[in-house]
């Protein structure tokens, strides 16, 4: 049988799934799809666009790939434009002339971006906001600008906003209408919204008409308003809305609606049965949709009708949650109580600035709509209880009221919830689709992703699909794994229970009594970190110190090429003239690269193993310790340098910095950690990026926690304000303690706070209010670690057995000839391996 | 080749033996000798020695301390791309020496 040719024109988001959709039908070999793009890359995400701000790259937001359309025998054509639509002939014709027949047509073409038709809108610097060539224009165009302004107080104007304050500008937001998402919120949540991302610095400006954009005088241009009031700026982007690409059907005569869109049936159908338009294009019911999961929608529904199926699209929910410049904001179903005779709750939190609103049935019965803007944690709650047509709980405003202590959070939970419920309205899988893929073995919320696909589209339901899938795990009975690995059936956290109960000392003895095998290069450290964190035993005994990490065995880091690098301490950051001299000639005499690190101390790259023992007895006697840069453990205490010298400082930020440093100093963890003091609120020690970070104020210290930087970097949450030196360090005990003993491995402060149920506010709970009464529990296992500190390299260099180790060869005095280095900038660095190449080339020829 | 006291390669703490021109690296476990060679095929640094040794899927292993590959102690294959390996060597140990075949 011949097969029946599909042509997609436009391949975006709505596009690339229709054919994926095809693809997985049973009888895809039935079909030859070719899909035609104007864009010159397949298929992206587009609804996460703005991380492109945030270090995405265009390759990071692919949907798709040419290969994967080549193995499916899917033909694409990049950056061709269909300029002409011959339905009687069955055909469409690209800009290049090249001609397409197809047995069915699906128009995919997406929406453009609407521009208000004001004077002066077409200068350079006058952007858009949708592919990613537009987001090049704008990095392009920021470079040139310090003030941007958008054109738009929408869901995308907001994106857009974001994407102007991340790149450095001074930003507004211009808005026609009197409030922000005039069509998602109501006024409440509007003024909400618009309070909080005026203080994060993005200035906006309500009912405010454009007039003319004419030359400015301090900016590149100057915006006039109806009002007579005006704006300058360098850069202006139009986020106004988006049009639908209906210019094929329009001219080519398929029905489109009076303002645009392509007229589609239930079935996506156009007035000529055998071409097919979907997404934002489409006009169904006299409505454009222009989210994702309705686009999504109708794809299946274009492929279900092709294939002989009976699939029909009726319309679809608008409810959204989103983080608008950080903001959370939902707005769900009749947002706006516009049906008559809609109740409403409201719940305001002016400090916080949350603001919540039911609106219920007139019978008070049903949930209609919501508004959450600040926490949208009850979101996917709401949602569900809405669209199922639930009856609400007695008391409804439970469902948006915070939970008072020791009430749990009201809910109606995953269970209330029919198996017919939509849990990922992208992907449109419901409650049982992932209740099913957990019995047929999918586990984990990656394995409910890949089988679902749940949870892979905007991301907004991951936390409900966990929950769904966690109660069906319990039903069936079976454990979340958690295990650390083969060896060991336990947690992190119930092993450190089990050593601490048990008082075992030794790696052996846990094993014997509670694993199986010989370990591996996982559970060794970890357990040998916890035995650090428990007795805090020199991690160079020997039956301690076959389970560490080479960094740990060896004290010092080891380097790609297999040499180390050595970070004595410097607590605080604070370093005498003879010390810093001290540091510089054993630099010297041992050719070491020397760099400063991000915790104010000094690395000392490039040292053989044999060289380790001699460099750190200089290092001894001029003073120095270890500095733990190779443990999971308490690495630095960064500070500025405070009111001892400072004009602003408000306390000695150097003195507490170096009492913190010195008290914890080797604490192992189950993960790296670091801390900072700031002598004022000018925060010159960064301390809001670290695990724990201290600042200065009129009033005493204010204490922030899980922090970091490094791959996804966390501002610190402030925990507690206007303590004294006691009590700052009495919190730090308790809160380093609390997280050894239960954190997971390698997991930071931060995730390990995410994570527990409550988050900030329980964690609080505990180390505040003594709420699990602990808190004198964890200062005593602290004060025993403090009391059993030494310094792990002063007690290696005095024992000649353990000096034995640093021999690079067991049977010969040779030195290790993999390691070679050439000179850059007046000092070594490791040679590449061209360079190796050439070295032994030379040493060959020299010795022949 | 004669290589070194028994008392020089103590239980799962890897030695390096420089034999010729190659770096070998020696292990004890379970009270048994292992030798392979220590350059890592992944970094290309001299490494395997320094590993820590265990089980892993009821096979012996070293973890390479550069990117975490694990390689089997009897034959040097690595777990994780069995078409790389590293060379392996009959070791025995007499009369308080170890003894590796080059």
């Amino acid at each position: 049988m011949k097969k029946q040719k599909i042509v997609v024109v436009g391949n975006g988001m709505v596009g690339h799934k229709f054919i994926d959709t095809l693809l997985a039908s049973s009888n895809a070999d039935q079909y030859q799809i070719v899909t035609i793009a104007e864009e010159p890359r397949l298929a992206y995400d587009r609804v996460q666009l703005s991380a492109y701000f945030s270090g995405s790259t265009a390759e990071d937001l692919m949907l798709t790939s040419e290969t994967y359309y080549q193995e499916k025998g899917v033909s694409y054509k990049l950056n061709e434009k269909v300029v002409e639509l011959k339905p009687e002939e069955n055909c469409v014709v690209t800009a290049s002339g090249h001609k397409e027949t197809y047995d069915q047509l699906v128009l995919a073409t997406g929406s453009y971006p609407f521009v208000p038709p004001v004077p002066g809108r077409e200068q350079p610097h006058c952007l858009v906001y949708r592919t990613i060539e537009d987001l090049e224009a704008i990095t392009a165009s920021a470079k040139q600008s310090k003030v941007g302004v958008v054109v738009g107080g929408g869901l995308l104007g907001l994106e857009a906003a974001n994407a102007l304050k991340n790149l450095g500008l001074e930003t507004h937001v211009v808005e026609f209408a009197p409030r922000l998402m005039a069509v998602q919120l109501d006024e409440g949540g509007g003024q909400v919204l618009r309070s909080k991302i005026e203080k994060l610095g993005v200035k906006v400006h309500t009912e405010k008409n454009t007039q003319e954009i004419v030359a400015g005088e301090k900016c590149r241009y100057r915006m006039i308003f109806a009002d007579g009031n005006y704006l300058e700026t360098d850069m202006i982007l139009f986020s106004a809305g988006i049009r639908p690409r209906d210019e094929l059907a329009r001219k080519f005569g398929l029905g489109v609606g009076e303002r645009g869109g392509i007229v589609i049936n239930n079935y996506c159908q156009t007035t000529v049965p055998n071409i097919y338009a979907i997404g934002e294009c489409a006009l169904w019911s006299n409505r454009i949709f222009g989210l994702v999961a309705p686009g999504y929608q109708m794809a299946r529904v274009a492929v279900s009708h092709i294939t002989g199926g009976t699939e029909q699209f009726l319309g679809a929910d608008m409810s959204t949650k989103l983080k608008l410049l950080g903001v959370e904001v939902a707005s769900i179903g009749d947002a706006q109580a516009r049906t008559p005779g809609a109740l409403s709750y409201v719940y305001q939190d002016g400090i916080n600035e949350i603001y919540k609103r039911l609106v219920l049935s007139p019978d008070g019965k049903k949930l209609i709509g919501a508004v959450l803007v600040g926490d949208s944690s009850a979101y996917g709650n709401l949602l569900q209880i809405c669209l199922n047509h639930m009856e609400v709980p007695e008391s409804p405003e439970q469902l948006i009221v915070p939970a008072s202590d020791g009430q749990a959070a009201t809910g109606l939970g995953v269970d209330a919830l029919p198996e017919t419920a939509t849990i990922c309205s992208c992907h449109d899988v419901s409650k049982g689709a992932i209740c099913c893929a957990v019995r047929d073995g999918a586990t984990t919320i990656g394995a409910i992703k890949s089988s679902t696909k749940a949870g892979t589209g905007c991301g907004g339901c991951v936390a409900l699909a966990t929950q769904v899938m966690n109660s069906e795990l319990t039903k069936l009975g079976v454990d979340i794994c958690t295990d650390v690995c083969e060896h060991f059936s336990y947690t992190r956290q119930e092993l450190y229970h089990l050593v601490r109960v048990g008082n075992i000392r030794t790696f052996e003895e846990l094993i014997e009594k509670h694993g199986r095998g010989l370990g591996c290069d996982i559970c060794k450290p970890l357990v040998a970190s916890i035995l650090a964190s428990c007795w805090n035993e020199l991690i160079m005994k020997n039956e301690l110190a076959h389970l560490q990490d080479t960094n740990d065995y060896f004290m010092a880091n080891m380097q790609k090429s297999g040499t180390y690098s050595i970070v004595p301490r410097v607590a605080g950051g604070e370093i005498t003239p003879d010390k810093l001299i001290a540091l510089g000639m054993v630099g010297k005499k041992y050719r070491l690269y020397t760099k400063i690190t991000g915790g104010q101390r000094i690395d000392l790259f490039g040292a053989q193993l044999e060289d380790l023992p001699a460099i750190w007895q200089e290092l001894i006697d001029a003073g120095f310790e270890t500095g733990h840069a190779y443990g999971k453990a308490v690495r630095t205490v960064k500070s500025c340098v405070g009111s001892t010298w400072c004009r602003y400082g408000v306390l000695d930020s150097v003195g507490m910095a170096i009492a913190i440093e010195e008290r914890y100093k080797g604490l192992r963890a189950p993960h790296k950690l670091k801390f900072a003091v700031s002598g004022c609120t000018r925060e010159c020690a960064e301390a809001q990026s670290k695990d724990v970070g201290v600042i200065a104020t009129e009033n005493g210290w204010s204490l922030y926690v899980c922090g970091n930087g490094g791959m996804k970097p966390r501002h610190a949450d402030l925990f507690a304000t206007g303590l004294d030196d006691q009590t700052l360090l009495k919190y730090i005990d308790r809160f380093l303690m609390f997280y050894v003993r239960t954190a997971d491995r390698l997991q930071r402060t931060s995730v390990w706070m995410d994570n527990l149920e409550g988050g900030l506010k329980y964690l609080k709970s505990v180390i505040i209010d003594d709420k699990l009464g602990v808190g004198a529990e964890l200062e005593k296992e602290m004060q025993m670690v403090i009391d059993a500190y030494q310094c792990e390299w002063k007690s290696t260099i005095s024992d000649p057995e353990k000096l034995k180790r640093f021999r690079t060869f067991v049977n010969s005095n040779k030195r290790d000839n993999t390691v070679v280095f050439v000179e850059e900038r007046e000092q070594i660095r490791p040679a590449n391996e061209e360079e190796i190449v050439r070295f032994v080339e030379a040493n060959e020829l020299e010795t022949a | 080749m004669d290589i070194c006291d028994s008392s020089d390669v103590l239980p799962n703490l890897g030695v390096r033996a420089l034999v010729n021109d190659e770096q070998i690296a020696i292990y004890r476990v379970q009270g048994q000798l292992y030798a392979i060679g220590s350059i890592d095929p992944f970094s290309g640094a001299a490494v395997l020695s320094r590993g820590i040794v265990g089980d892993v899927k009821g096979q012996l292993v070293v973890a390479s301390p550069i990117y975490k590959q694990h390689f089997n102690l009897a034959t040097g294959v690595c777990l994780e791309e069995p078409s790389v390996r590293v060379k392996s060597y009959p070791v025995r140990e007499i009369a308080g020496r170890v003894q590796v075949l080059v």
